[in-house]
């Protein structure tokens, strides 16, 4: 069985805040869901998880799903483990596996020594990190999480990740949403959206296979078809003819984004 | 010509050192990336910068002078809540900063946001706000440009056009100061400055950062007796997708402590594993 959307459509009125998104996932897989403020990210993400109306499409997801807004829903009044011990009692999960899946989730978190801070008291990582432990306490099949790592600090976000891979070994499906592309590359799906579109979907591979026409590097801006990307220019070339001044490049996930924004912007 | 130079500072609130014996510089024409964890002390530079705060020791220069001799308006900030007024109008904005630095505002037919210059700020995309807080902060045509986190929030192409602006206008020989802490915006600069601590304790591209790291890749499974020893021996174990990296230790030290070389190899570091090697 795999979990994700078919054509899903999604509509506020007479906004599509998602048009015929599709994104599918199998147990231990990781789905990324990249793109900007607005493209439709959190929509998506609340879409998995059955919040949101959908006016086409459908949505495939197993009974037990769970979901992490962007804030992360830890209670700033309650200590780390009384977080924890709450959402246990909520799931009404059994007293002795309670205690034992909550002391296993502070050791590999890390949270251990600050169990009994309070929720208003961590930093930024140790919120993020104990918002996907409660998220991953009554263990399900399908994890959502919108922007986990926004505002981390790199150790942070790596420590993350940890965490977010273990869970995967543990063949927990995750759709997860980034701004930030070099992030989406860890995914074994790729859907980047743009104002509710899919610019490009599939694995980091097929996306950068599927780019149309060639990609050149300059040293200089060839025209609209061009961007800065680290110490020069890209250029992009739709029919893949030679560009003079330029000299082929291999694109990354980043420049057949893009390209892709490129050629919707122009469509 | 006006460049940006810290020359041995230092910050302390009490007890606490924020910042210690910190020296760099950004040549004008240059974009220069701060990098560091949170706490790192990375608002505290940018603050002595912009001469908010004093230093406890050392100084920082624009141009020739000190810091808190200089005209402000050499000076463009663009702070992360941006720093826009909400209810005002795009053309708004950049009429009420123009006359609080006594410059005509500029076109926003030039700039290519004539269409959206009645519209409140409030109303605009993340992207687009950050276009007209680039352009408030550009307006007065400073000599010395701070910008922290740019172009967190916008997708790939939005972040590409704001790097080509920002990119102009250091090649119109303004000094620009980054402070992030992503890869994406990192690998636009000229040069990082790396701060742990509230140290700089590496400089240069951040390819040549990343490049002196390298992370212990394990394809075979561990058990957590093991990933203890690789812990105690210092080295910090994180879960891969699949696999497992580990972070301070050499593929020897890592084989020895397993008691076996199955499966182990040594792989260039990414960013963030640069950052705990560096930070651990």
């Amino acid at each position: 069985m795999t979990w994700g959307t078919d054509r899903v459509t999604v509509a506020y009125g007479s906004t599509t805040a998602l048009q015929e998104v599709s994104v599918d996932l199998q147990p231990g897989q990781i789905a990324m869901v990249v793109g900007g403020d607005g493209a439709g990210k959190t929509t998506l993400c609340r879409t998995v998880v059955g919040l949101e109306e959908i006016a086409a499409g459908a949505v495939r997801r197993p009974p037990r799903t769970c979901f992490q807004p962007e804030t992360s829903g830890v209670w700033a009044d309650l200590t780390v483990l009384e977080n924890l011990q709450f959402v246990a009692g909520g799931y009404q999960l059994p007293p002795e596996h309670s205690r034992a899946r909550i002391g296993e989730l502070l050791e590999v978190t890390g949270l251990a020594s600050a169990a009994d801070r309070l929720g208003r008291q961590l930093s930024g990582g140790m919120r993020q990190k104990l918002g996907v432990a409660m998220a991953v306490l009554s263990e399900p099949d399908l994890l959502v999480l919108d922007e986990p790592t926004t505002g981390l600090d790199p150790v942070s976000r790596l420590e993350l990740w940890s965490f977010i891979n273990r869970s995967a070994q543990e063949g927990r499906a995750l759709l997860i949403s980034t701004t930030y592309v070099d992030e989406a590359e860890r995914g074994d799906v790729v859907v980047a959206l743009d104002e509710g579109r899919v610019l490009a979907s599939g694995s980091v591979k097929s996306i950068i296979d599927s780019m149309p026409g060639r990609l050149f590097a300059a040293s200089e801006s060839l025209g609209a078809r061009s961007w800065h990307r680290g110490d020069g220019w890209r250029v992009w070339s739709p029919d893949g003819v030679d560009m003079p001044g330029a000299t082929p490049a291999h694109p990354d996930l980043a420049d057949v984004v893009i390209v892709a924004a490129l050629l919707s912007e122009t469509s | 010509m006006t460049g940006i130079e810290a020359t041995n500072l230092s910050k302390r609130f009490g007890d606490v050192v924020a910042v210690e014996s910190l020296s760099f510089g950004v040549a004008p024409g240059e974009v220069v990336g701060l990098l560091g964890a949170n706490g790192a002390g990375k608002t505290t530079t940018m603050r002595m910068i912009l001469g908010l705060l004093s230093p406890t020791e050392g100084l920082v220069r624009i141009g020739d002078r000190p810091v808190r001799e200089v005209d402000r308006r050499v000076m463009g900030y663009v702070p992360q809540g941006l720093g826009l007024y909400g209810d005002l109008t795009v053309a708004e904005n950049l009429e009420f900063a123009a006359q609080a630095y006594g410059v005509t505002p500029p076109s926003l037919e030039e700039l290519g946001l004539a269409s959206f210059a009645d519209r409140r700020v409030s109303q605009l995309s993340l992207g687009l706000r950050r276009r007209v807080a680039f352009v408030v902060a550009r307006s007065h045509d400073p000599s010395v440009l701070i910008l922290d986190e740019p172009t967190s929030g916008v997708g790939p192409l939005g972040r590409a056009r704001l790097w080509e602006t920002i990119h102009e206008t250091a090649e119109n020989g303004a000094a620009v100061l980054v402070s992030t802490h992503h890869m994406d915006e990192a690998e636009e600069c000229h040069r990082v400055v790396l701060m742990v601590s509230g140290r700089a304790v590496m400089s240069g591209t951040v390819t040549e950062v990343v490049e002196r790291f390298t992370t212990v890749s394990l394809s075979s499974q561990v058990d957590e007796e093991h990933v203890g020893r690789l812990r105690q021996a210092g080295a910090t174990v994180l879960v891969a997708h699949p696999g497992w990296r580990i972070v301070g230790l050499s593929a020897a030290d890592v084989s020895r402590i397993l008691g076996s070389s199955a499966g182990v190899s040594e792989s260039p570091s990414s960013f963030e594993e640069a950052f705990v090697a560096l930070s651990t």
